[in-house]
């Protein structure tokens, strides 16, 4: 590096170049590799949902929630939402189903068409008198595979042939068997929609509910059963619902803040170090371009709250180049030729820099693991933005003050080392 | 050269007051919590003719809801309404849309976040633990940084002493929310728990950069100049760097409350008070109160 610093400072400009077309919205940069960014930038739902597994037994409740997960992921996607996300959080103890919606704009159709996936249950009917009563068993939605429009040979009214799993089929045979001349009764969404008499033992996984449905009706069943039938009861607990003109007008104003702290840092670091501050304000716009560029390659979705604390590391950026500049100020002072002023200015404020960026990335790396979405994301733009801060700070105004800067007369050619 | 430990009383003194006022603030008014701790909905929309008195949407929803928990805000600039209210059921929250569209014909909605009261109990959890990590974490930096001795000081009076003023940047903001929030309505939530963490880090590694330049001198000087000397001098030849550290923070700070969402707004502000109090402190506070330490001592 030493040997040839001009040679990296061209290969610095170049690769900040190429960051900058990357990072650009629009034309190369749209094409490449498009932004990723949260909910509360483009618009859309945040749902949290409770999943009751009261009914299932303790082996079982992963394979029902992955299950659980795929059945409104499938549901999901019926909306035609780009990049829908469902996945399982376990909170307070409590398991529960995450659905991120982006850029939806109907999101009540959306909550209504989840809620309303069907949950499929036998149940065994024992009359005692003029009392009914009805006792669940494990056969519900989750053993469905598949389901059929067909029609009643008889009548013609419409009705829907559900197919089980090899499991549920199982399950299935074995409760026929067991109440042959009895009553069983399917629930759907906990209303008993019909009780048919149990003639034989049923094998081969095959069932009809006959209902009263309308075609319609019936139709709508058939899919969503193909969908999937829920395996558990959920419940929306929380829900946070971004329109998208306010999510673009967060992010435009959220730019703007960016732009306007960027140019007020380089105006003060212009004004208070004169040409130093220059070399300081290039490597800033180096760091905020190598920066976005990182985040876009690894890639992070970028929220609200993650470009507030990527803007807050724009001024923490130049820190190091403030340490290393007092520092130089103080050897120049001290009556050290500027060349070796520089030197001993990086070799003294080091331990500063490092120092002093140590309890941002403690704080940085616990509210990651320990905290919630929202500031997950603000904690990890700032651990990136500080690290990649003391590698461009340094290194960057490193090289700027070896190319550019001259001793004004005869070095002293001592240069006491402390 | 300004003589700060001359008058270290003067400056002990205002930090004494401050801290008083925002202790009592805190300990008798609380904190009012955001609905991402208690639970709650919060209801962003927009009405753009005709923009109704917020006491009339207050009282639609306290007779829809059939509660007296209901506060709605107006924001004039962007025609934006924000309604405070109790956890909405999403059937409630249609029914509700349907109403407030036939009552004003520009309504639209720009934001509905409602969270049921057990999510916000595990944030509350988390945000304690994220605390305490973060002071276990920090007290065990700043061990390190001082793990080697110096005299006249002991290691560890530097280390309760930055421990002293990470408490000192913390509490006066706190104090300010405590106070907003009482006299405001403003309330805290998780982002009010992430600014004072950064406020943490902040605080401690201004308090280091000086207690690092005392250690330095100490060593250079040999016992030849008095401590409490020593100690202002050194506090001296680090001022800029920690004032223009923490003022490149406070301007990009400034542009996001200016400029950027008002959403960030209160996160912020309290970003901006800490930062400010930490420069304060670093330089008015800590050095003080090591001169004052070893006075006693002596």
């Amino acid at each position: 590096m030493r040997k040839n610093p001009l040679v990296v400072l061209f290969l610095i400009f170049l690769v900040a170049i190429t960051a900058a077309f990357f990072i650009y919205p629009k034309s190369f940069g749209a094409k490449f590799m498009p932004w990723r960014l949260g909910l509360d930038l483009i618009g859309g739902s945040h749902l949290v949902y409770s999943v009751d597994l009261s009914q299932v037994s303790g082996g079982e409740r992963d394979s029902v929630l992955n299950g659980l997960r795929d059945v409104i992921e499938r549901r999901v996607n019926l909306f035609g939402v780009s990049e829908p996300q469902v996945f399982i959080a376990k909170s307070a103890g409590q398991d529960q189903l995450i659905v991120e919606l982006a850029g939806i704009t109907d999101v009540a159709q959306a909550i209504k068409e989840i809620g309303a996936t069907p949950l499929l249950d036998f149940r065994e009917v024992e009359v005692s008198g003029s009392s009914t009563e009805f006792i669940r068993t494990n056969l519900t939605g989750r053993y469905i595979t598949g389901a059929q429009l067909t029609f009643d040979p008889n009548t013609q009214a419409p009705q829907v042939s559900i197919s089980f799993s090899d499991d549920g089929g199982k399950i299935f045979e074995m409760m026929t068997e067991k109440n042959v001349g009895k009553p069983l009764a399917i629930f759907l969404d906990n209303q008993l929609i019909e009780m048919p008499t149990v003639q034989e033992k049923i094998s081969g996984g095959q069932a009809v509910i006959t209902g009263r449905f309308t075609l319609d009706d019936a139709k709508k069943l058939v899919e969503r059963f193909n969908a999937g039938a829920l395996p558990a009861p959920v419940t929306l607990i929380s829900q946070q619902t971004v329109s998208p003109t306010l999510g673009s007008d967060s992010l435009k104003k959220a730019a703007l803040a960016g732009i306007v702290g960027t140019l007020l840092v380089m105006v003060f670091m212009i004004a208070y170090y004169r040409m130093f501050g220059v070399y300081a304000a290039f490597a800033l716009l180096i760091y905020i371009l190598l920066t976005l560029a990182a985040f876009k390659l690894i890639p992070i979705t970028l929220t609200l709250a993650g470009l507030a604390g990527f803007i807050l590391t724009i001024g923490m950026a130049v820190d190091a180049n403030i340490l290393i500049f007092e520092r130089m100020k103080e050897e120049i002072k001290k009556g050290l030729s500027r060349t070796t002023a520089i030197e001993e200015g990086f070799r003294r404020a080091w331990p500063s820099i490092r120092d002093s960026n140590t309890s941002t990335i403690i704080t940085a790396i616990i509210l990651y693991y320990f905290t919630s979405s929202f500031v997950k994301g603000f904690a990890l733009t700032l651990l990136i933005g500080v690290l990649i801060s003391m590698f461009s700070a340094i290194t960057t105004t490193r090289l700027f003050l070896h190319i550019f800067v001259r001793d004004k007369k005869i070095p002293v050619t001592t240069s006491p080392k402390s | 050269m300004l003589n700060i430990i001359g008058h270290k009383n003067i400056f002990l003194g205002i930090s004494a007051v401050l801290i008083t006022v925002a202790v009592v603030a805190v300990v008798l008014f609380g904190f009012r919590q955001g609905i991402d701790f208690a639970g709650g909905t919060l209801w962003q929309f927009r009405i753009a003719n005709n923009a109704p008195a917020t006491d009339d949407v207050e009282s639609f929803f306290t007779s829809n809801l059939n509660t007296n928990e209901a506060f709605v805000t107006y924001d004039p600039a962007n025609n934006s309404f924000i309604a405070r209210l109790p956890a909405v059921s999403e059937a409630d929250h249609q029914k509700l849309l349907g109403a407030l569209k036939g009552k004003y014909a520009s309504f639209d909605e720009a934001g509905f976040q409602s969270i049921g009261p057990s999510v916000g109990n595990e944030l509350r959890k988390k945000a304690v633990i994220a605390i305490i990590l973060v002071i276990i974490g920090i007290s065990l930096y700043v061990a390190f940084a001082f793990r080697k001795v110096f005299q006249p000081v002991s290691s560890w009076t530097y280390g309760f002493i930055t421990l002293l003023t990470l408490f000192h940047d913390v509490a006066i903001p706190a104090g300010m929310l405590a106070l907003l929030g009482h006299y405001a309505q403003i309330e805290i939530d998780g982002n009010f728990v992430v600014a004072l963490l950064v406020v943490m880090g902040f605080s401690v590694h201004d308090t280091i950069v000086v207690f690092d330049r005392i250690r330095e001198n100490l060593l250079l000087d040999r016992g030849k100049t008095a401590f409490a000397e020593l100690v202002n001098l050194s506090v001296n030849q680090t001022m800029a760097r920690s004032i223009n550290t923490s003022l490149t923070l406070i301007l990009v700070l400034l542009a996001i409350y200016f400029a950027g969402p008002p959403s960030l707004h209160y996160f912020v502000l309290t970003l901006l008070v800490g930062v400010t109090t930490g420069i304060y402190s670093s330089i008015f506070v800590a050095s003080p109160l090591l001169v004052l330490w070893q006075g006693r001592k002596k």
